[in-house]
């Protein structure tokens, strides 16, 4: 990488939910401190009556803290957040804004982009500076190609990375400083917040897993993902699904790993009674290691698991909870 | 009500993808292209609409001649009129160029609800829908899983999927929307409806008819170098006809020695 100097000033918005700031955002406070070097990197942090967050985000890379505590603020909305990112950025924009890739994320970047006629790249799975530009690595084509995309000098730059792709920076003595800003008196927010109804889990967002747990075909019915519930818990994994299990009604559309459903790379996937259509991979193919556990050794699945296991589910992951459990009680 | 939906033709997401040898895009020689899988289900999303409450809907698309195919489907599922906006200056176009050239489609038609897949399964960016909205100056909802307007079409309210939650939005129209695959399910083109499709007459657009100035569509800030092939993954190690205890153990030895998170 060629940044040198570095970028000047690198702001990160933060996701936070229920006062806890999300892993996506130490990330990329990771990131945002490798390609400014000895720039500034700046956490924007916007809602209402949000906990003191100058310690965490310090230790994760943060030099300044920028919080907007406005009533406003309270839910995330498209309007409310891109007009308190604009107004900030008005005062002097940073030369890059890093945004993660959740829902509220990649509902607001595009929008603000257009606003402040700034350059937008998102699910980026690597981003470099070159040549006074930013170029940023991101999946296409259902997985199939990887395009590098380039954001010349002369603009703003909205980069939206992909969670679990950049390291959570290891935590430092810094403490941020926390400057608080205010949003304009008149904004105009059209959208209103009716409820966030929270579905009920047991077990970690998908998105921000370690270890997935996922279910396709081969498991049969509905009545058979407890198996997958269980070794999820002993892990401490999520639980997701292939699309069959999606449309047959098992478990609901938020499972889904691929093509349309979501996308996740997580230390490691275990693919049970997945066959691997092109479809899937789109999703997962990102993961660092695959372990595979199908009945049938032609399953496409095989062709890029590290470990491939030809078998019965149904025997083997009750016997691989169980195991699980044991090896966590000793260690 | 006054409906419009914005399309894009791609490749078929289950066809293999040959990269152009200089990587500068892809080879569409023998290539099967098909409407973007989220803008069947935008296109399903804006009949249900005027079935409910009459009105219009108008598909429109920008890209090559090509991209002609999709607005055809869309005709053929029921959509009442259809414009394919083409330009040189849209060639390698970044998507808020794209978007300001569906604008300046979209502003004149003054409609009440627009309507765009989540992404498009090409590039997958989810970009072009919320810059579009922003342009136009519409309150936006993103990949909405649910969707009621009110009697009165005042306004409606939607289903978003976060993380872990359903956010459920209220939001006035007019409004635009993106659409996620758990919305509906896209009907097939009826016989008579691609029969009827056929003799539509599909209106071309190029910037000077969208009344667009070459100043105004900008140059892209964001431009695609080159594409390259994912790295590839080989299969590992594999089990076979081992009795289920030797898989466990084999799995085991696996996540803690390789994967390291046991």
């Amino acid at each position: 990488m060629a940044a040198g100097a570095g970028l000047s000033e690198v702001w990160v918005l933060v996701a936070h939910e229920g006062g806890a700031v999300r892993k996506i955002t130490s990330e990329l406070l990771g990131k945002a401190r490798a390609l400014a070097g000895g720039g500034r990197v700046v956490a924007v942090l916007l809602g209402a009556g949000v906990p003191d967050p100058a310690r965490t985000l310090g230790r994760r890379g943060a030099d300044e803290v920028i919080l907007v505590d406005d009533a406003r603020l309270a839910h995330y909305t498209t309007e409310g957040y891109a007009a308190a990112l604009a107004h900030l950025a008005a005062e002097g924009p940073p030369a890059l804004l890093l945004i993660g890739s959740t829902a509220q994320g990649r509902d607001l970047a595009p929008r603000l982009a257009a606003r402040l006629g700034a350059a937008v790249v998102t699910d980026c799975q690597s981003l470099d500076v070159a040549d006074g530009a930013l170029v940023a690595t991101r999946p296409m084509y259902t997985r199939k190609a990887i395009g590098t995309v380039r954001l010349g000098p002369g603009q703003m730059w909205i980069a939206v990375a992909l969670p679990a792709v950049f390291p959570v920076p290891a935590e430092t003595e810094r403490t941020a400083e926390v400057r608080s800003a205010a949003l304009p008196a008149e904004i105009r927010i059209r959208t209103r917040v009716v409820e966030t109804r929270a579905i009920e889990r047991e077990t970690v967002p998908l998105t921000e897993a370690e270890v997935i747990v996922s279910g396709g075909r081969g498991l049969r019915g509905p009545e058979n993902f407890p198996l997958l519930d269980a070794l999820a818990r002993a892990l401490g994994a999520a639980v997701g699904s292939s699309r069959p299990p999606v449309d047959s009604g098992w478990v609901p559309h938020d499972y889904e790993i691929g093509q349309t459903g979501k996308t996740v790379s997580p230390q490691v996937y275990i693919a049970c009674g997945i066959s691997g259509a092109p479809q899937h991979l789109a999703g997962m193919s990102g993961s660092k290691f695959i372990v595979a556990i199908n009945k049938d050794p032609n399953a496409p699945i095989f062709q890029l698991a590290d470990l491939g296991v030809v078998g019965d589910l149904f025997e083997i992951l009750p016997r691989l909870t169980e195991a699980v459990k044991r090896r966590k009680a000793v260690g | 009500m006054n409906i419009i939906v914005c399309l894009k033709q791609v490749p078929d997401t289950e066809a293999p993808i040959r990269i152009r040898p200089d990587g500068t895009g892809i080879d569409e020689t023998g290539l099967n292209l098909v409407m973007n899988y989220y803008d069947e289900h935008a296109t399903e999303a804006a009949l249900r609409l005027r079935e409910q409450f009459g009105g219009t809907v108008t598909a429109v698309a920008v890209g090559p001649e090509r991209a002609r195919e999709a607005l055809r489907q869309a005709l053929a599922m029921g959509a009442d009129e259809a414009a394919l906006l083409r330009d040189p200056q849209l060639d390698g176009a970044d998507h808020l160029q794209v978007a300001r050239a569906l604008a300046a489609f979209i502003t004149p038609r003054t409609p009440d609800v627009v309507i765009c897949g989540k992404l498009s399964t090409d590039d997958n960016a989810a970009v072009v829908g919320p810059a579009l909205a922003e342009v136009l100056d519409l309150p936006q909802a993103t990949a909405i899983a649910r969707l009621e307007v009110d009697p009165n079409r005042a306004r409606a309210t939607v289903h978003r999927e976060l993380e872990g939650a359903v956010e459920v939005l209220e939001v006035p129209l007019p409004a635009l929307f993106t659409v996620e695959r758990s919305l509906n399910e896209p009907r097939y083109p009826s016989l008579p409806g691609i029969m009827k499709a056929k003799r539509k007459e599909i209106a071309v657009m190029d910037l000077a008819a969208l009344g667009l100035s070459p100043e105004e569509v900008g140059s892209p800030g964001a431009v695609l170098e080159r594409l390259t092939s994912p790295p590839g993954r080989t299969a590992g190690v594999q089990v076979n006809g081992a009795e289920p205890e030797a898989a466990v153990e084999a799995i085991i030895t696996f996540l803690s020695e390789r994967a390291k998170v046991l």
